[in-house]
C-alpha cells in the first residue's frame, strides 16, 4: 500500500512547504491573484465569521485507505489520534457553543477507539452528528460490521465518498478493490434503512473529480448516480455532494508531478464565484484537530494554519472563548480558491445552484 | 519564439480575436454562448458532440478544452471514446459511401 507523504518524509507533508509552492512555486504562480484581492471588492476582506453552526472534529489521521487526493494525507501509517481527554474538552466547548451539528472526520473516524463513546456523548447534548465514513471501514474488520446498526441507533448522518459509479474511476482514486467494498457497504447501510425514504436515516454521497478538473453540476451528477447505482446495484441514497479537489497535500503532489499545478490554479481562479465566496463553510464552522488545536477549516488544519488566541498563541479547544473566536478573522491563502470555484465547494457540496 | 504551430497558451487568447475585427468576433462569441447555453440538449450531450467534432476538424485546442469539459460535465472515458468513434464512423463512412459512385462508374465502363 502507498505510504503517506508524512511517512515518506516528503517536504509536502509540511503545511509551510505547501503554502510556499502555492504562492511561489513557479514564476507564474507568483503572478496569480491573491485570494484576499478577490474578496476585497466584495467587502469580504478580512473574511469574518457568521454564527457558528458546524463543530467539525478530526478525530485522527489513521485510515484503512490511502486515497490519491487525500488532503489529510491519511493512511494506515498515520498514528495521530484524538484522546478521550481531548474529546471531553471538545464536548465542554461544544456544550457552550451555538453549533447544532458535529461533523466527525479523519482519517477513518471509526478507527479511533473512543469513536462510539464520543458519538454517544455528543448525542446526549442533543447535537446532530455527521460521520465522514469511507464505507470500506465497515468491511475492514468484524468489529466494524455493526457500524450501520450503531449509526442507526444514534441517528448519525452518514456522508461517504464515491467519486464515480464505476470501478475504474473509483479504484484509481481510492485504491484497488475500494469500489466493490464500497458497494457492499452501501448495500449494508441500505439494509438497515439508510438512504431509504421515510426512515429519516440520511445517507449522502460525495463526488469529487478524479483528476485536475472541476466538478460538474451537482443536480445532474446526482441524477446520474441515483440512476446508475439503483440500476446496477439496487442502491439508494439521499443527496450527492459535489466537492472540488483542494490543491494541497497529496493532490498538490499529483498536480506538481503531472504538470497540472499552474493550469489547475488558474482554472480555480478563473472560476471564482462571488456568491460561493459569501457562503464559504469556514464562516459558520470551527475545525478541531486531533490534538485539540483550533482551525478555521479542515484544510487550514492540514496546512498548519491555526487560529491564534488574542495572545498570538495557537488556540486550544480547552481554552476557547466563543465570543472572542467569533471576532477573529478567518485565515485565508491561495488554496481557498478551491472552495470558491464554479458552484463553490464545501463539506456539504456546492454552495450555489 | 516557439518552433511549433500550436501553443496551448494561445487558447487563452481566443477571446482576443476581436482585436482585429470586433463586430464579427463579438457576434461569434455571443452565438457560441447561445449554442452552449440551456437548450433541448443537456450540457453533457453538447460537450460530447463538441468533442467528437473537435476530432473531425482536428483542432488540438478544442480537443484539450472539450476533453476537460466532458469530464467536468460528468462524462466518463468510455462515453468520450464512443463519441470519438461516432465521429470516426461518420468520417470513415463519408469516404466509404463514395465507393458507390466508384462502383457505378466501374460498372458503366466495364464490359457487362
Amino acid at each position: 500500500m502507498t505510504k503517506s507523504l508524512f511517512s515518506q518524509a516528503s517536504p509536502l507533508a509540511k503545511g509551510e512547504e505547501q503554502i510556499r509552492i502555492l504562492n511561489e512555486g513557479s514564476p507564474k504562480l507568483r503572478t496569480l491573484t491573491p485570494f484576499g484581492k478577490k474578496l476585497e471588492p466584495l467587502g469580504l476582506f478580512p473574511l469574518k465569521r457568521t454564527s457558528l453552526e458546524i463543530f467539525q472534529v478530526n478525530v485522527g489521521k489513521m485510515c484503512n485507505q490511502v486515497c490519491k487526493h487525500c488532503h489529510v494525507d491519511a493512511g494506515p501509517d498515520r498514528r495521530e489520534i484524538m484522546t478521550r481527554e481531548t474529546m471531553l474538552q471538545c464536548l465542554k466547548a461544544l456544550k457552550e457553543s451555538s453549533a447544532h451539528t458535529v461533523d466527525l472526520t479523519g482519517g477513518a473516524p471509526e478507527m479511533n477507539p473512543d469513536f462510539r463513546w464520543f458519538v454517544e456523548e455528543i448525542r446526549k447534548l442533543d447535537k446532530k452528528v455527521i460521520v465522514r465514513c469511507n464505507l470500506t471501514i465497515i468491511l475492514a474488520n468484524p468489529s466494524y460490521y455493526d457500524l450501520p446498526e450503531f449509526f442507526k441507533k444514534y441517528q448519525v448522518q452518514v456522508v461517504s465518498s464515491l467519486p464515480y459509479y464505476d470501478k475504474r474511476n473509483t479504484d484509481r482514486q481510492r485504491g484497488d478493490g475500494v469500489f466493490d467494498k464500497s458497494i457492499k457497504a452501501l448495500q449494508m447501510l441500505n439494509e438497515v434503512g439508510y438512504g431509504k425514504g421515510g426512515t429519516g436515516l440520511q445517507l449522502d454521497l460525495v463526488y469529487n473529480p478524479t483528476g485536475a478538473f472541476l466538478p460538474g453540476a451537482q443536480e445532474e451528477l446526482e441524477a446520474d448516480f441515483k440512476r446508475e447505482l439503483k440500476t446496477l446495484f439496487g442502491i439508494e441514497f439521499n443527496q450527492l455532494f459535489v466537492i472540488t479537489n483542494m490543491p494541497i497535500s497529496r493532490f498538490l503532489e499529483y498536480l506538481e508531478q503531472s504538470g497540472n499545478l499552474e493550469s489547475y490554479l488558474e482554472k480555480l481562479i478563473a472560476a471564482f464565484n462571488p456568491q460561493a465566496a459569501k457562503g464559504v463553510m469556514c464562516r459558520n464552522t470551527v475545525s478541531i484537530g486531533w490534538d485539540g488545536y483550533v482551525y478555521d477549516c479542515d484544510f487550514n488544519q492540514q496546512l498548519d494554519l491555526p487560529v491564534l488566541s488574542q495572545t498570538q498563541r495557537r488556540l486550544h479547544v480547552a481554552e476557547i472563548n466563543w465570543k472572542a473566536f467569533s471576532e477573529e478573522p478567518i485565515i485565508i491563502n491561495q488554496h481557498c480558491f478551491g472552495c470558491t470555484a464554479g458552484s463553490g465547494s464545501s463539506c456539504g457540496g456546492s454552495l450555489v445552484e | 519564439m516557439h518552433n511549433h504551430y500550436y501553443d496551448p497558451e494561445d487558447l487563452k487568447n481566443f477571446g482576443k480575436v476581436t482585436e482585429f475585427e470586433e463586430k464579427m468576433g463579438a457576434k461569434f462569441f455571443e452565438y457560441y454562448q447561445t449554442v452552449f447555453g440551456k437548450g433541448a440538449l443537456s450540457a453533457r450531450e453538447k460537450s460530447l458532440i463538441a468533442l467528437a467534432v473537435a476530432h473531425v476538424v482536428q483542432c488540438p485546442y478544442c480537443i484539450d478544452a472539450y476533453s476537460t469539459d466532458c469530464l467536468e460535465k460528468g462524462a466518463n472515458e468510455q462515453q468520450m471514446m464512443e463519441a470519438v468513434h461516432v465521429a470516426c464512423a461518420i468520417r470513415g463512412g463519408a469516404s466509404l459511401v463514395h465507393a458507390t459512385q466508384m462502383m457505378k462508374h466501374v460498372k458503366k465502363v466495364n464490359l457487362p
